[in-house]
């Protein structure tokens, strides 16, 4: 059952604003110390996977940057390890990616020098901790030529007209795939997991791409909804995605919940980062910290209450941080207020300043600001 | 032949037995510092913040924690094709029985063929024992511009102090023309910090000069006044910064607590002096709604939902609700239940401490059974214990092991008593 893996990491959204104007979805920095990617990558090297590529384009320092080393990831290997792939020129090809499965085909030799039986394909933006393995085993059982991992998504708040959703017979084959539908037929959506033999990737590839298909979602799974046994695995467990600035907040404070923290910290297998060696987190005697995560090397001096405070972050004395999100680095000066806000990387925050939003509208401040 | 100009040769064999339980079970450079970091961090992050990227760690004494932290040098970068960092464990030799390290140059002599296959110009030992930071690079430039066979960094310290010290007696230039270990009336208030750079072939041609003598070669009691006889030439090179040793258990935790004030004399907060150490994963750090957290070290993967005051805590603790921690030590994977108040306490890594236990009240009286090492009040909780729900424990108490309710009387743990379960 040996399997490769790919992750889809070359997106950008707008609907994430400021936050994804200085790089992809999937580095943008998730609950205090991790970056997006870390939770697909880690599923992938947590599942048993040893070779995995990384598909960048848009954006795509700040991810290299993070992807720096494999070796975080148990990936620096010489059997398998981490392959980042970025668009390029050559003789015949100077192309950027044009859709995802032209991303995939451009890298086709990825998959031609493989061995493995199966790709484990997944975007790079989700949060959840999932065994890929199990569902390469249900994909088997079911004899499928594709399954596609989906959840209900009733209860969860989500848009479903943002989603692909899915229907299925009492065998959970898909009958129907509606891609960001205006009038949705059901709440099962697509999580954009996918398995497949690596030989019809290849195959089906091979088709599409020089009849100038490029998407895998449209041009293969809806195309070929008839012809291939696309499956559904349903899916029970935590998971989200960052697709627009109100999910961006949701993944964060979920991270304030016992049991969902609990489950990516403090249950085995573990979510794997870059680590950046910073020292403990100081609380001084104005500290005053409630219901916060608190990232390693930050010092604090003032009121934090339902945030999430990434590393190396500095409060003031008498400021007043809440239902905050702030990423490394930030400076938060003396008495300031900050409420309903997420302050990129490397803000600086003069004394006495607020910065104030509403719940429905937080404020961004973009990355290296300083106000 | 490749060649290094310089490598370290890194001590961390000794046990450090005046730190009592902490050192039951690992080495003393495996102890705990500062929340998440280990003794042996500060020598290693110093050694590749200088550029000495080949280091060779001499274990001996409960190595098994100390191997698995270091691990292939990964968090340190020391995980190289050529150099990085090697352990270096007594070993049976052609021809010989396998022999301990029984003294600190012994030890290197020991090791003659690991430095050879290096070739390095100089080498610098250290030992695993100290807190501080120090470019060794600029020792080194030193060691060079004097032209120098020995350099010992030393410290400048009271006259007082000098007495439990090794001295270097030295000229205007820093030139040391006499060595005294320990001397009743120092000469002079230049300590040795057991930091040595020699220039190889001279230390070499010491270690074998003096295997021949005695079996126990030790640096200060033999190489050094060697090396002097000699005619050789030895330097004292000054280290004005942060240096600390932290033998004992008073120490280790005033050490501790140094770290808690607002501008703390050492600082770890510096971006460009990295003290890296080995954590598998590093997740946030979470703090409750009904928490309160002031003048504190909290690491990485910690829940706080109850008190803590003027205290260093180290990786995934969880305190529960209603707890009280003060002025104490919690290190690593430690739990603290509901309600427990704890007090000037040093509570080893693993340990599960009940609700409402208390530890910390009550007279202070010297240890039973170790009045040297438990004597100024702290409590001690050794690696793994666990303290049964409702008991309360005095100052100058140790603890190691699983412990039941019946081992304690009324379930009181009067100052000064112990409660063993485990060999030490």
């Amino acid at each position: 059952m040996k399997a490769i893996g790919i992750i889809l990491a070359g997106g950008n959204n707008d609907r994430l604003r400021e936050l994804c104007s200085v790089r992809a979805v999937s580095a943008i920095p998730v609950g205090s110390s991790y970056r997006a990617i870390d939770f697909s990558l880690s599923n992938m090297t947590n599942s048993n996977i040893k070779k995995v590529a990384i598909i960048t384009q848009y954006n795509s320092r700040s991810l290299h940057d993070h992807l720096s080393s494999s070796k975080w990831w148990d990936l620096g290997r010489k059997q398998g390890g981490m392959f980042v792939f970025s668009p390029f020129l050559s003789n015949d090809n100077s192309y950027w990616f044009r859709g995802t499965a032209d991303s995939i085909y451009q890298n086709l030799n990825y998959l031609k020098k493989s061995n493995e039986e199966y790709v484990v394909i997944a975007s790079g933006d989700g949060v959840y901790k999932m065994n890929y393995r199990d569902v390469i085993k249900y994909h088997k059982e079911k004899n499928a030529d594709i399954t596609i991992v989906c959840k209900d998504l009733k209860d969860s708040g989500k848009d479903l007209h943002d989603f692909g959703i899915m229907e299925f017979d009492d065998d959970m084959r898909m009958t129907d795939f509606e891609e960001k539908p205006v009038e949705p037929m059901n709440t099962t959506a697509s999580l954009g997991i996918y398995v497949i033999s690596r030989t019809l990737l290849i195959k089906l590839l091979e088709t599409v791409i020089p009849e100038g298909r490029y998407d895998f979602v449209k041009d293969i799974i809806i195309r070929y909804k008839r012809q291939l046994h696309i499956y559904g695995y349903k899916y029970d467990g935590y998971w989200n995605t960052l697709n627009n600035v109100k999910s961006y907040v949701d993944v964060n404070m979920d991270f304030l919940k016992r049991d969902i923290r609990n489950m990516f910290t403090k249950e085995s297998p573990f979510i794997d980062t870059k680590p950046k060696d910073e020292p403990p987190a100081k609380y001084n005697i104005g500290a005053d910290v409630k219901d916060s995560l608190v990232g390693s090397g930050s010092i604090l001096n003032g009121h934090v209450s339902h945030s999430v405070l990434s590393r190396k972050v500095f409060s003031g004395e008498g400021s007043v941080i809440k239902d905050s999100i702030i990423m490394e680095g930030s400076y938060i000066g003396n008495n300031c207020v900050i409420e309903n806000a997420i302050i990129d990387k490397q803000v600086v925050v003069s004394d006495d300043k607020k910065v104030i939003g509403t719940p429905d509208n937080p404020v961004i401040i973009a990355k290296g600001t300083v106000i | 032949m490749r060649k290094k100009e310089m490598i370290a040769m890194l001590l961390a064999g000794g046990q450090g037995s005046r730190l009592g339980v902490l050192t039951s079970g690992k080495a003393k450079p495996a102890v705990a510092f500062g929340g998440k970091y280990r003794i042996i961090d500060f020598p290693m992050s110093n050694c590749i913040n200088s550029g000495v990227d080949t280091v060779g760690v001499l274990t001996q004494y409960q190595p098994l924690l100390l191997n698995q932290h270091i691990g292939i040098g990964i968090p340190w970068d020391l995980d190289r094709k050529n150099g990085g960092v090697t352990i270096l464990a007594p070993h049976v030799k052609d021809g010989e029985q396998g022999d301990w390290y029984s003294g600190t140059a012994d030890a290197i002599y020991q090791n003659m063929d690991y430095i050879d296959a290096n070739n390095p110009e100089y080498v610098i030992i250290l030992s695993g024992d100290h807190i501080y930071k120090m470019d060794y690079s600029k020792m080194l430039e030193f060691h060079k511009s004097n032209s120098c066979d020995v350099t010992i960094a030393v410290l400048e310290v009271t006259l007082e102090e000098a007495s439990r010290f090794g001295i270097m007696n030295a000229d205007e230039n820093d030139k040391i023309y006499e060595f005294e270990e320990k001397p009743e009336k120092p000469k002079s208030n230049l300590a040795s910090m057991g930091i040595y750079i020699f220039t190889w072939d001279k230390l070499r041609n010491a270690l074998i000069e003096n295997h021949k003598l005695h079996s126990d070669s030790d640096f200060g009691k033999h190489i050094i006044p060697y090396m002097l006889n000699n005619g050789d030439s030895l330097y004292a090179y000054r280290f004005k910064d942060y240096w600390k040793d932290v033998g004992t258990i008073e120490s280790y935790w005033a050490a501790n607590m140094e770290l808690i004030k607002t501008l703390p004399e050492f600082n770890l907060y510096e971006d460009f002096w990295k003290i890296y150490t080995n954590s598998d994963n590093q997740p946030p750090q979470y703090t409750a709604e009904g928490a309160s957290v002031k003048r504190s070290l909290i690491s990485e993967g910690c829940e706080i939902y109850g008190n803590v005051e003027n205290s260093v805590i180290g990786g995934n603790v969880v305190i529960e609700e209603g707890a009280v921690v003060k002025g104490s030590i919690i290190m690593e994977n430690s739990y603290i239940g509901k309600n427990a108040v704890i007090d000037r306490c040093i509570i080893d890594q693993n340990s599960v401490i009940g609700a409402n236990v208390n530890i910390g009240g009550g007279e202070n009286t010297p240890n039973e059974d170790k009045p040297k090492i438990y004597n100024t009040g702290i409590t001690v909780i050794g690696s793994g214990s666990v303290v049964p729900d409702d008991v309360s424990i005095g100052k100058n108490c140790v603890i190691f092991g699983e412990t039941s309710k019946e081992m304690y009387n009324d379930g009181k743990l009067e100052s000064g008593k112990s409660v063993i379960t485990r060999e030490v």
